[in-house]
């Protein structure tokens, strides 16, 4: 437990669920970010214009972390290429396919204590954790 | 205009909140992710502010006519569970534990300008496509399997 950054993390978890407030209260709608994507690659005629104005705050929350925090970058573990495409495909179709990721289920979901994005969340913590027991048992037995 | 600035401004905060919080460096998010190793719990205080936060918001939500900035609220309705909701979860925790990436970190990590998230986010990319493409053929099926029932119950 030597890592473990509890404060910071906290913190960072506050703004997290701050903009998603945002996001609600002001425009009504839900953070979720695979959605707000998935709404850009297939755009319906005026709902997008939002989309994109959160995602270009993203980028650009992004490009300002590089000077505020540039340590937000220490990636730490940097899989090989081939395992990243893997990862992305995965993670692409999965979130279309379950309706949502980390911030729409993970975040909003649980918030609102919808049956779907408590089971949602549940089951992406426990395959995400199992692919990371596999994923390190291989990588021992090969080493 | 003001609530696509309030979208601007909900994404950038979001991004530092991503940051801060350990979420843009994969090896916090495997490190949460590895029950079984050397377990970095870190995460787990992320989900605690974020939702604590939510909690509030969508209470408050719940007693406002409509957003503030907008004229309705959009929020999912559906509750059933079904096939696609647990195989989807099933497909994405198995990418987020391999890649230690989700969408939102991902998206951000963009501003990085390393190679590899250029790479991941594509792929993140071409499957959401992939889906959208896979669902359409699955919507064609279904529309024949309707207009058979149909026409066997003509019969």
């Amino acid at each position: 437990m030597h890592n473990l950054t509890p404060f910071t993390s906290l913190f960072g978890g506050i703004l997290i669920g701050l903009s998603a407030s945002a996001m609600l209260l002001l425009d009504g709608k839900i953070a979720g970010i695979s959605g707000i994507l998935a709404g850009v690659l297939k755009p319906v005629k005026g709902d997008t214009l939002w989309r994109i104005c959160f995602l270009a705050g993203l980028f650009c929350g992004g490009l300002a972390l590089r000077i505020v925090l540039p340590s937000a970058y220490d990636f730490g573990i940097v899989r090989p290429l081939p395992i990243l495409i893997m990862a992305g495909l995965l993670v692409g179709f999965g979130t279309r396919l379950g309706s949502g990721c980390t911030s729409g289920h993970g975040v909003c979901g649980v918030s609102r204590l919808s049956p779907r994005s408590l089971v949602a969340t549940g089951t992406f913590i426990a395959t995400g954790a199992l692919a990371v027991y596999l994923f390190n048992l291989v990588m021992e037995s090969s080493r | 205009m003001k609530a696509l600035l309030a979208s601007f401004a909900s994404g950038l905060v979001f991004a530092l909140g991503l940051g801060l919080s350990g979420m843009t460096r994969p090896i916090k998010v495997i490190g949460f992710l590895d029950f079984f190793g050397a377990w970095d719990a870190s995460l787990a205080f992320v989900m605690l502010g974020a939702i604590t936060v939510y909690f509030v918001a969508y209470r408050w939500c719940r007693v406002l006519p409509s957003p503030l900035l907008a004229t309705d609220f959009a929020l999912p309705e559906r509750r059933d569970l079904d096939a696609k909701l647990i195989l989807g979860s099933t497909l994405f925790g198995v990418g987020w534990g391999l890649g230690g990436f989700c969408p939102g970190p991902a998206l951000t990590s963009l501003a990085s300008g390393a190679f590899p998230v250029f790479v991941f986010v594509a792929a993140m990319g071409f499957g959401m496509y992939l889906h959208s493409w896979v669902s359409g053929l699955g919507a064609t099926a279904t529309n024949w399997a309707i207009v058979s029932s149909g026409s066997a119950q003509d019969a």
